[in-house]
């Protein structure tokens, strides 16, 4: 068995054991990257100087019988809108190209703490906005591992080609419309997005405030229990995050669950009406449900009818929100400054004109309009008033059901170049996962089946806030039923060839 | 429904600090209305006066941090990544003459 394709626990436990060393399972994910990246761009900033030497200080902790953190050796990427201090945080953007951070977001700083080793940076759209990992002007666009002329959907789509590919055992995203669970489902890895609060903005390149949360990817439901584990928690340095914390433990545990009995799992109609999904996402999620049944489980029909007005909602309050967040790239404190200007209005104007995407500033555009005056009540206001419909829908929805399953992604991983340039469409492919974040809702999106032409394709399981433990229970039952998680896109099966002792 | 003509580009091209060339103009101008003529459906629906809106979807009152005193990151730390700095400021062009 590959080093590259093993579990995160049982990696840190072999590890911690002295089975194998931090150093060895480090080099294997070092040399997949090294086959496989020029393919797939994975990485923004591969950090193998740093990564071998925390890998060797861990041995030596090891080697001297010191304490070690429960991600011992884990090899984990960050997304690259992820504070780390001393590596490159870009978003990859030009306007932050070469930022090297002082500190250390909470997320990472807990990471690392845990005895993780961070092997790099990894791709995503530009501040990521972005359904699929083509606008990244630093790295160029990232590639599916399971088809290179198809995207692996995004905005952390590095992060979803990275684990699934073998290049990392688990990654970190950030997720403000469906940025982990989306590319997950492209390329057939499994990636939780907590409730909003559960884990600490601190340290998160912001996009949308009231939206983005950060989340594990990983190639089971039982390893982003792990990666959740370690990053969730309050911090006094994020006003938002949850005061009361997860049991020790308590993530893991729920991934023992088998038996799904009297478990109520709520199909909500419009998902598959006016349009729906694609006839071979349908079919796989159908089926999934029914595995959900013959594990105990009771699907009954229920309704979220605010679902058309989502991605209305959901694209004026972001973009209001980025707007506001992305005032602050200025070229004064950190990044690019455009050169010649001769005053300081001049020098925002084209430090911001020269380093921000096509993207970025179309959205920066359409929040500034939501926000202007004289359409801050009709558009901005309004689409607030609608959230708070959309969330209603849920707290209804759930006092019949106990979680809530859908497809991910309206349809499976799409070619490189087919929705550029046309934005509307971009966003039509987050339609089944905006809802989650406008309500604040844990949402996890794991494989379900492949379509026609083997493309991975997900299930997404909603829960009420704070139902992480059974999100996990329910994904973990069902991933001990079926094998979808444990394929492998053939390009990374023969990369790496190290067997485990 | 409002559309999005050339001239309201502009000006909220200039009150998002952008500054875009003619090619950009009228693209994102043809963008951002389709776009626009997507949200206008929330027009459809009829909003009771009653409903408020949502700002957070987690109802967490403002917490205050105790007020201690704590460590913060050397200057010169902060100041390291700036484009143009002294041994205490970040620099930025004149806007002041004389």
């Amino acid at each position: 068995m590959s080093l590259c394709f093993v579990d995160v626990t049982e990696l840190a436990r072999r590890i911690a054991g002295r089975e194998i060393s931090a150093e060895e399972v480090t080099r294997a994910h070092l040399e997949q990257a090294r086959q496989l990246d020029g393919a797939l761009r994975a990485f923004i900033t591969l950090d193998a100087q740093g990564a071998l030497e925390a890998a060797r200080a861990l041995d030596s902790r090891l080697a001297r019988g010191e304490p070690v953190g429960p991600l011992c050796g884990v090899p984990v990427a960050l997304k690259d809108n992820l504070v780390s201090a001393g590596l490159q945080t870009s978003a990859g953007s030009r306007i932050l190209a070469g930022w090297i951070p002082p500190y250390d977001g909470t997320a990472v700083a807990r990471i690392r703490a845990a005895d993780a080793v961070i092997l790099g940076k990894l791709n995503l759209d530009e501040f990521a906005m972005g359904s699929s990992t083509e606008s990244s002007p630093l790295r160029g666009p990232c590639c599916n591992p399971w088809d290179t002329t198809r995207v692996p959907g995004g905005s952390s789509g590095g992060a979803a080609a990275a684990v699934a590919a073998g290049l990392c055992a688990g990654a970190l995203g950030t997720d403000t419309g469906g940025s982990i669970r989306q590319p997950a489902a492209l390329c057939g890895v499994s990636g939780l997005k907590p409730t909003y609060g559960r884990v600490s903005r601190y340290g998160v390149i912001a996009f949308a405030s009231s939206l983005d949360q950060v989340g594990p990817l990983a190639r089971s439901v039982r390893d982003c229990a792990a990666l959740l584990e370690v990053i969730a928690g309050p911090d006094p340095r994020d006003s938002t995050s949850i005061p009361r914390g997860l049991a020790p433990g308590s993530l893991l545990a729920a991934c023992a669950r088998r038996d799904l009995a009297g478990l109520r799992v709520g199909v909500p109609r419009e998902y598959f009406e006016q349009g729906g999904p694609e006839p071979d996402v349908e079919r796989a999620v159908r089926e999934a449900i029914e595995e959900l049944r013959a594990l105990g489980a009771e699907p009954r029909e229920i309704s979220l009818p605010h679902t058309p007005y989502a991605v209305a909602t959901y694209y004026l309050i972001a973009t209001a929100e980025a707007s506001s967040n992305l005032a602050r790239y200025d070229g004064v404190r950190f990044g690019l400054r455009a050169e010649g200007a001769r005053s300081l209005d001049e020098m925002y104007t084209r430090t911001r004109q020269q380093g921000f995407g096509a993207e970025v500033k179309r959205r920066i555009m359409l929040g500034t309009f939501a926000l202007s005056t004289g359409y801050y009540e009709a558009y901005y206001g309004r689409a607030q008033r609608v959230r708070t419909l959309i969330r209603r829908d849920f707290t209804r929805a759930f006092e019949r059901c106990d979680v809530i399953a859908t497809p991910t992604s309206p349809f499976p991983a799409f070619r490189q170049g087919e929705k550029q340039g046309d934005p509307l469409q971009m966003y039509l492919a987050d339609i089944y996962t905006l809802s989650c974040n406008l309500a604040g809702l844990p949402g996890l999106s794991l494989p379900c089946g492949f379509s026609a032409g083997g493309l991975p394709l997900g299930l997404q399981l909603l829960g009420p806030p704070l139902a992480e433990e059974t999100l996990l229970g329910v994904g973990a039952a069902y991933q001990a039923a079926t094998d979808w998680h444990r394929r492998r896109p053939p390009l990374a099966d023969g990369a790496a060839q190290e067997a485990l002792p | 429904m409002s559309r999005i003509t050339p001239e309201l580009m502009r000006h909220v091209a200039e009150l998002s600090r952008l500054e875009l060339s003619d090619d950009e103009l009228t693209t994102f101008t043809r963008q951002l209305d389709a776009v626009l003529a997507h949200v206008a459906q929330l027009e459809e629906l009829d909003l009771d006066e009653a409903i408020e809106g949502t700002a957070h979807a987690v109802d967490l009152t403002c917490p205050w941090r105790a007020d201690e005193p704590g460590p913060s990151l050397p200057r010169d730390r902060v100041l390291g990544p700036a484009p143009e700095r002294d041994e205490a400021c970040f620099v930025v062009p004149r806007i002041i003459e004389g």
